[in-house]
């Protein structure tokens, strides 16, 4: 499998080509340019899998982990050395798929959305090294290489977001979602390190001996690296930047902040979960209970708010936090014991990542028709984009967990890893999947019915090119069937053996009355062209409402927590010594050598007398000295 | 009793120390010149006491007859025979002193400590010149041919550069 | 008959013009008074030289030739000198130190 080489290489080719010569290209050219090489990179993926997928299992029933490239970069001792490479397993093929499948669709829309914008071969470039950069994560063959695409992934994902450097609002969110992410790697970073001086390797599998020796130490090096997974996959409380990631233009948000770069924190404790199964399972609980506040703090809050995008990166926080619970509540390899939920979180990342980019490229095109983000620009606009419509619509019968969409399956999946490993967890999460339906159907309700806005007097909304529309019937298309055409456990599990994926008719019944029930409230509530029950509801819980919308003030405490106690108590007082002692202590230094200058300089006088002098009395010192000591 | 050899030495000592002073002291330049050149007269007669009697006409003739003649021209062709009162500041003044007189003190005590027990030497014995011309010219251990001839080179070097130097520039 | 003088008496002559000589050195002006105490300073040097040799090793001359040739390099430095200092006199119509310190950085 030689030629995945060329999986990582032709984005960072297209990425150098466009980012040099770019500027100089039409804009077909560059977005061609991008989009071929991604779709070369796409039917490679597709190979890799299903030469990976369809290839005989070992005697132990297990799909072979291969790394076809591998070279040793930066040695430190004989068994800890940092490679590059690329590793296959059943994860990182999938992920592959997944990644390059969303970011065609991306590449190929955002030749409609982005049409005539300033920077489009920027954006083209920007595109390639995301994409570079993610495959690059999940193909890493040790935690070193991972950390750094992860922080490849996070320039790329910073120069997205600040694509429009002009806005104010989009340098600002850069740079929150970079400091954020970057705050929050600063753990894993530790967790490397810690990682790789008691394992004696960067690799994920240590050997026996150095796992038995580091004790303790391995639940907080995993529990730090969960703090980097936490930073990029917005689990509460530094989930703050996402929502602002929204300022970067829409095809940006559906690929890396929802479908890929968002999950690389799930990613990673995917990734290491043999390790937290069988030494931190401790660690793997907080991961649950992160994820699960996480989840349904985000539900509540995309309840109310008024922007489209904003709902929909709640949604996607929120659907974050049930991956995370999924693997957070395994407790063993085993998926028929307590292992279910590794599969369920890698089978949920996939069709999430699939629906997810659909909703996003849908709400594009809407916001593409209405040039606005906010709901109350928009309402019936079903009958001007069908198509964008039905795709939606489908996406959110998908995320609400009908079927036989593809959410449903995997987010039953979830739910019954949930109900197996405690029933008020499984309570909880059907509760908080109960709200999903509710608000995408809420979402849905205001875009595409009600009343039709006066605004479309003097601009009537259309529905978009064929280059929009081709990847959200695409999208739709893998949404309706991914979740029963295709035997996910056969690919993915928690022990690599092949394991069936069965409904559990109980979980299953439970969530679809509640997603139902959900979904007639939304309708009874949004549907109609006037929304009385919702008015009376915001009017009569006005306070709940305004803390909801405005995320429950988790920006104030965040900009209170830095503002007033870092940068007062910490910051403030470093200036000053900063600025007194250390800025004085050079004066000093640079003011003594001047000074010491100026007092020396007298002595050369050009006198020859004076010289002399000197010159005596060092000979009489001298002379003093040698014979009277 | 002293000798005459003595006395005359002592005479000696006290007109160079005496001179000596003076001649650094006086506040005329011609007057300096003329103290150095009683100084260089006494070096000329210690020299002869000594028996070195070669080196007193050598002595007396080049200094005395040639750089005391030289120092007067140039003393003239300088303009600058009048008074060298200058004012030294204070500072600078005890700084000298302090040097001079610590240095002297020092180089005394050096002297008085190393313990010469030499006090004799033989009285009216000369040094022939004959002995000093085979040294000068002779190859041999202890003979002096090639710093002579070096010497004369240097002297003729010194004439030439001199007479550069000093020359009208058109 | 034996001269009785001790070695130390020429001894003090010649410390005494030395340091006569460098107190001229170091509180004269004029370059020519400066070139007279340089002159004490070496009279003093080949009074010492003349007197070891006779003290200490009456059969050799090395002391004695030293200051004969010390006297020949004294005429030559002072002819040398005396042809600078006219120079620069000629220049800038100054023979004082002070006007001189073109040496200084």
């Amino acid at each position: 499998m030689e030629y995945t080489i060329f999986i990582l290489a032709l984005p960072v080719l297209s990425f150098l080509v466009l980012a040099l010569a770019g500027m100089k290209m039409p804009h077909k050219v560059a977005g061609a340019i991008g989009t071929l090489s991604l779709a070369a990179v796409t039917v490679l993926s597709y190979i890799t899998a299903i030469g990976y997928f369809s290839a005989p299992r070992t005697a132990e029933g297990l799909l072979p982990v291969s790394t076809p490239w591998n070279f040793q970069w930066l040695p430190f001792t004989e068994s800890l050395h940092i490679d590059m490479g690329i590793m296959l397993d059943p994860i990182s093929v999938m992920m592959l798929v997944v990644i390059s499948t969303v970011s065609l669709m991306v590449h190929i829309y955002s030749f409609g959305y982005m049409k005539g914008e300033r920077g489009f071969q920027r954006y083209y470039a920007f595109l390639s090294l995301f994409t570079f950069s993610m495959l690059g994560l999940v193909v890493a063959t040790n935690i070193f290489q991972m950390y750094v695409f992860w922080e490849l992934v996070g320039v790329s994902s910073y120069l997205l977001i600040g694509f429009y450097y002009t806005k104010p609002e989009a340098i600002a969110a850069s740079k929150k979602a970079f400091i954020v992410t970057r705050f929050a790697d600063l753990g894993f970073l530790i967790g490397i390190l810690i990682y790789g001086y008691y394992m004696q390797t960067f690799t994920f599998s240590p050997s026996e001996e150095q796992l038995m020796k580091a004790g303790m130490v391995l639940p907080w090096a995993l529990g730090l690296m969960f703090v980097g997974g936490a930073g990029k996959s917005a689990m509460f409380p530094l989930h703050i930047w996402l929502p602002d990631a929204m300022e970067g233009p829409t095809p940006v948000s559906a690929l890396i902040h929802a479908a890929t770069m968002v999950v690389a924190g799930v990613y990673l404790v995917a990734r290491m979960f043999p390790l937290f199964i069988g030494f931190a399972p401790q660690t793997l609980h907080w991961v649950a209970y992160i994820g699960m506040f996480t989840a349904f703090y985000a539900a509540t809050v995309a309840c109310v708010q008024s922007d489209i995008k904003r709902v929909l990166a709640f949604s996607t926080i929120s659907q974050i936090g049930f991956m995370m619970v999924a693997l957070g509540v395994s407790t063993s390899l085993d998926p028929h014991e307590g292992g279910l939920g590794y599969m369920a979180s890698m089978f949920h990342l996939f069709t999430h990542a699939m629906f997810k980019a659909l909703l996003f490229l849908g709400a594009g095109c809407v916001i593409h028709a209405v040039h606005s983000n906010e709901m109350s620009f928009m309402g019936g606009l079903r009958k001007y984009m069908p198509v964008t419509h039905i795709t939606f619509l489908i996406a959110c019968l998908a995320i609400a967990g009908i079927p036989p969409f593809s959410g449903f399956f995997s987010k039953d999946e979830i739910l019954a890893a949930c109900f197996r490993f405690s029933p008020v967890a499984g309570w909880i999460m059907t509760i908080i999947a109960g709200m999903t339906a509710f608000y995408m159907f809420r979402l849905y309700y205001c875009i595409f019915w009600g009343k039709t806005n006066d605004n479309y007097a003097h601009h009537t909304p259309h529905e978009s090119p064929v280059v929009m529309t081709l990847p959200l019937v695409i999208l739709a298309a893998i949404t309706v069937v991914a979740g029963w055409a295709m035997p996910f456990g056969h690919f993915v599990s928690s022990n690599g053996h092949v394991y069936d994926i069965h409904l559990d008719t109980t979980v299953a019944t439970t969530s679809i009355i509640v997603a139902v029930l959900a979904i007639i409230i939304a309708t009874w509530m949004y549907a109609g062209k006037t929304q009385p029950v919702a008015d009376m509801l915001q009017k009569k819980f006005s306070r709940l409402h305004h803390a909801a919308y405005r995320r429950f003030f988790m920006d104030e405490i965040w900009m209170f927590v830095t503002k007033k106690i870092i940068f007062r108590c910490i910051s403030t007082p470093l200036a000053w010594f900063d600025r007194h002692v250390i800025d004085q202590f050079m004066n000093f230094m640079a003011w003594a050598t001047n000074a010491a200058g100026e007092t020396a300089q007298p002595v050369q006088s050009g006198k020859i007398q004076t010289y002399t002098m000197w010159f005596l009395g060092g000979i009489i010192i001298l002379t003093a000295a040698l014979i009277l000591l | 009793m002293f000798s005459l050899f003595e006395i005359a030495f002592y005479a000696v000592a006290l007109c160079i120390i005496v001179f000596s002073v003076l001649a650094v002291t006086t506040s005329s330049i011609l007057r300096s010149a003329t103290y150095l050149l009683f100084v260089l007269l006494g070096t000329g007669g210690i020299y002869a006491i000594l028996g070195y009697t070669f080196l007193s006409a050598v002595q007396l003739m080049v200094y005395a007859g040639g750089i005391i003649v030289l120092y007067v021209f140039s003393i003239l062709l300088t303009r600058s025979s009048g008074t060298m009162k200058y004012k030294i500041r204070r500072g600078k003044m005890i700084s000298v002193l302090l040097t001079t007189l610590v240095g002297m003190a020092l180089v005394m005590f050096i002297l008085a400590t190393n313990g010469f027990a030499l006090n004799i030497i033989p009285q009216g014995v000369e040094l022939p010149v004959e002995k000093i011309g085979n040294a000068l010219i002779g190859t041999e251990k202890y003979q002096f041919v090639l710093p002579f001839e070096v010497m004369s080179v240097l002297l003729l070097a010194c004439m030439i550069g001199a007479i550069m130097i000093a020359r009208k520039r058109n | 008959m034996e001269i009785e003088v001790h070695v130390l008496h020429y001894l003090v002559i010649s410390t005494v013009m030395m340091f006569c000589g460098i107190y001229g050195f170091f509180t004269r002006k004029n370059l020519l008074a400066l070139l007279i105490s340089a002159e004490l300073m070496l009279n003093a040097t080949n009074i010492n030289f003349a007197v070891f040799n006779r003290y200490l090793f009456p059969e050799q001359l090395e002391g004695h030739f030293f200051s004969l040739f010390g006297i020949a390099i004294a005429a030559a430095e002072t002819a040398v000198a005396i042809a600078i200092i006219i120079n620069v006199y000629r220049n800038i119509n100054k023979i004082l130190t002070d006007d001189i310190s073109e040496m200084k950085g």
